[in-house]
């Protein structure tokens, strides 16, 4: 074992070591941690362990059983990163996925790491796990050519043994490992690409027999279930407040530490009647609403954080006309994870476990250990595979919670938020106003774009068609409503505005909205998926029949390219709008899992036809107005179009993630098929609102 | 006060207040937990049990009113470790992205092929319009179901 091993292993806490010989015999590789600039989504700072040497990123054990245990910081929130990363391991080690078993989001026990956002798990961590399993790999040949004495080069891997071809002997992996206990550091290595094969959910079977347990399914011995009384209204402070009728219930116990008020209870029935039997007087004060939210946001600009301007040339727009002057108006969005927030708190001492389903384990693990003043350490955050997240589950505010009521009763607390506070008092996708002028030549090219977006974000906000006079600005606001990140954060905004834009452009200089958008496109990729959709669409020779519309966009964001041609129907009485048919182009590199990736492209069209026609927030004087799934509409099984996609495999690129940008390009789609049926450009998320009679 | 719940051919005495809901006693009491909670007011479908053959929202369905009728929850659909032909149907078709919905759905398709030997899409986006599936998997979810239905015909799973 090198120095640097060693160092690297003094380094770990008594826990780690313990942990590491708990795993017994066998390889240990800790794979070296390569930095690597993550984007942040949410508000809020990362914490970093110290738990933990900072350049492990993930590492691998193989046992004396034949069991091969990843442990990775990423978490599995439905995006399937749990098969994908499975796939990476079982490709480069040349076994089956069965033999392999990955441990994630769990402090205690995996590598820090910053969380899991901005489509990184398939460029970041995949690549790392492919170099652990290749050192692993190479490790057990050069073990078995020195059991047999004969050349690491004449052995192969495969169906977790080592074969000599020569003499058609075979030894497992376990076999190997027997009597050996050591740690491998991991230098480079070459990987390879991956092999594109398709492969379902690993863990399946868990979920279709219900056997999996999310975050709200946990018990532990002792266990009572929790409850916070929420304020009237944002920002509100408790002015006067009774609980004696409350905890005279019985195995009630109420915990009161000045706004925050929580109970504990033997069932939730319990704990919603506790909570009923509470009188409080609260504080509040005057707030604005989404009537008058996009004024508000314009005028409001956020002192702290300066605008950022994207690009910025010489030339403005005046003096290339002919010009178009338009302005979007972007709705706050609730994620809806169909799991709402949750956690099981349990203290042990001044230690502290939680179990809750985040998307940042470790910045779950500093808040709480900020908040009560604990050191990281002493603090555990396990994430079960969770309900969902979409950019929606980065904070811990119901971990803090729990474990404030598990401190104050000396018990276990099982805290479920409710959908209404989950839709109230978790963070939504920002809302915005989008202002584009832009001039197009005689010739049909675009000469000047001016793009200045208001609070919802810069994501997407580069114009990927060839403009020589540019002018982007991001201007963040100060936001009424908390808001963070979301599934391909502001893209779908700025998409929705560019896109439909570039419709209304291509119509002044008296273009096809494909034809004008191939014109000022040099972008190959984008070029790519936007011909392959239009082409399998029938783009311009299908004749689309009266009440109905076909609208195209694309985009590109995170790596990954989109191009999404609807076909649409809109009722002549009521003027609904129905999406029929939806085809999706998409190219994100060397593809990791055909029919996975489909799986994401499709869902994330899905989710964002609900953004594009009816999902809104409404809110008014710090109150959300529609906290229920009856209130607020979300895409059913009625609104799935007839569904196409068509995925670009290109095995020559490394892989991009891809559970984001397949969203960016639905909603413009879809407005531009309005266009196309009624002649009306909405210039409005959602839009069915702006067009329905009635 | 006790009540007895007849839940995957098993009879349960729970004693319990009678206004919670089935959902409650489900997980709280018999930790069947594979029934989940989405919404609390039937509209997501994640809650959904079979009671007396019907799709059912336990949310809203207080423990004493499923008292003595037959339940089935997902925990009871599997039969001597073999899956119902729509549990495969599922894996198959990888009808499923996080799973919180998958219960629910399960349930409420199983209830739909009862009926319904052969559903058309139509018919299954009738039948499940009250259930959500967030990661919107609706279409493989249809493709399940007429799996399922398929290979229930051919006898397959019987």
């Amino acid at each position: 074992m090198s120095d640097a091993v060693f160092e690297k292993l003094a380094a770990l806490t008594p826990d780690r070591r313990s942990f590491l010989k708990a795993l017994g015999g066998g390889l240990t590789f800790l794979l070296t941690f390569e930095a690597d600039a993550q984007e942040s989504g949410a508000n809020g700072h990362h914490g970093r362990g110290h738990s933990l040497p900072e350049n492990i990123s993930a590492w691998l054990h193989i046992g004396e059983d034949n069991t091969i245990t990843v442990f990775t910081g990423k978490v599995e929130v439905g995006q399937n990163a749990r098969t994908a990363l499975t796939q990476a391991v079982s490709e480069e080690l040349r076994t089956p996925p069965q033999a392999i078993r990955l441990v994630m989001g769990d402090t205690d026990r995996t590598p820090f790491d910053m969380g899991t956002f901005g489509s990184r798990t398939t460029p970041t961590m995949a690549p790392q796990l492919r170099r652990a399993a290749v050192a692993a790999r190479e490790t057990l040949l050069d073990l078995a050519a020195r059991r047999w004495k004969v050349g690491a080069s004449s052995l192969e891997a495969a169906n977790g043994c080592v074969r000599n071809p020569a003499t058609g002997k075979t030894i497992s992996f376990g076999e190997l490992t027997k009597g050996q206990s050591f740690v491998q550091s991991i230098g480079p290595v070459k990987v390879d690409k991956p092999l594109s094969r398709s492969l379902a959910k690993v863990d399946g079977r868990d979920f279709v027999t219900g056997k999996h347990r999310f975050t709200a399914d946990l018990k532990r011995p002792g266990m009572l279930y929790g409850g916070i009384l929420r304020p009237p209204a944002f920002h509100a402070t408790v002015s006067s407040l009774d609980t004696s009728t409350a905890e005279k219930l019985p195995g009630v116990h109420v915990v009161h530490d000045g706004d925050f008020i929580g109970v504990t209870a033997p069932n939730s029935l319990a704990v919603t009647r506790a909570l009923a039997a509470i009188k409080a007087t609260w504080k509040t004060e005057p707030q604005p609403s989404n009537k008058n939210l996009f004024e508000y946001l314009k005028a409001n600009p956020d002192g702290d954080a300066a605008s950022e301007v994207v690009r910025s040339s010489v030339i403005a727009v005046d003096g290339n006309r002919p010009q178009l002057w338009t302005t979007y108006h972007i709705s706050y969005i609730a994620h809806v994870p169909l799991e709402p927030r949750a956690a099981v708190a349990e203290w042990n001492g001044s230690k502290l476990t939680v179990w809750t389903g985040t998307q940042r384990p470790f910045g779950v693990r500093s808040e709480l250990a900020e908040a009560f003043h604990l050191p990281e350490e002493s603090v555990r955050v396990l994430v079960p595979d969770t309900g969902s997240a979409y950019g929606g589950k980065h904070t811990g505010e119901c971990a803090v919670e729990a474990a404030t009521l598990a401190k104050a009763v000396g018990r276990p607390i099982k805290l479920v938020w409710t959908r209404e506070e989950e839709f109230t008092w978790a963070y939504f996708r920002p809302a915005g106003v989008i202002e584009i002028r832009s001039a197009v030549g005689k010739d049909g090219r675009i000469t000047a774009w001016e793009f200045h977006n208001y609070n919802s974000g810069a994501s997407g906000i580069t114009m990927p068609y060839d403009v020589p006079n540019q002018e982007i600005v991001y201007h963040p606001s100060r936001s009424p409503l908390r808001q963070g990140s979301y599934r391909g954060l502001a893209s779908t905004a700025n998409n929705f505005a560019r896109e439909s834009h570039m419709d209304d452009l291509a119509r002044a200089a008296g273009l096809d909205p494909l034809a004008f958008r191939l014109k000022n496109l040099t972008n190959q990729r984008l070029r790519a998926v936007l011909t392959a959709a239009a082409e399998r669409f029938g783009w311009g020779r299908a004749k689309v029949g009266a009440n109905r519309g076909a609208g195209l966009a694309c985009g590109t964001e995170k790596g990954g390219y989109v191009a999404t041609c609807a076909e649409i129907s809109v009722d002549p009485d009521t003027r609904n709008v129905k999406v029929e048919r939806v085809v999706t182009a998409f190219e994100c590199g060397a593809i990791v899992n055909p029919d996975q990736l489909k799986n994401q492209v499709e869902g994330a069209g899905l989710m964002g036809l609900g953004g594009a026609l009816f999902e809104a927030i409404q809110f008014a004087n710090g109150r959300i107005l529609n906290p229920k799934l009856s209130e607020y509409r979300v895409p059913r099984f009625s609104d799935l179009p007839a569904l196409e996609t068509i995925l670009l495999n290109r095995r020559d690129l490394d892989s991009s993630g891809a559970g984001e940008t397949p969203i960016m390009a639905i909603a413009p789609a879809i407005g531009n098929a309005i266009y196309d049926a009624l002649q009306i450009r909405v210039r409005a998320l959602p839009m069915a609102p702006h067009i329905v009679r009635g | 006060m006790q009540i007895e719940l007849l839940v995957n051919g098993r009879i349960h005495r729970v004693d319990t207040d009678l206004e919670r809901s089935l959902l409650n006693v489900l997980r709280e009491d018999l930790d069947l937990t594979g029934t989940k909670y989405g919404c609390g007011e039937g509209e997501c479908g994640a809650c959904t049990v079979l009671l007396d053959g019907q799709p059912a929202r336990s949310c809203l369905t207080p423990a004493n009113a499923a008292a003595g009728k037959p339940i089935t929850t997902i925990e009871g659909l599997e039969k001597d470790g073999a899956l119902h032909p729509l549990q495969q149907a599922f894996l198959d078709a990888d009808a499923l992205q996080c799973g919180y919905c998958t219960s629910g759905m399960i349930l409420a398709g199983a209830a739909l092929l009862q009926k319904n030997s052969s559903p058309q899409p139509d018919d299954i986006i009738h039948a499940m319009q009250g259930n959500i599936c967030r990661c919107g998997t609706y279409p493989r979810i249809i493709h399940a179901i007429q799996s399922a239905a398929a290979s229930m015909k051919r006898g397959e799973h019987v």
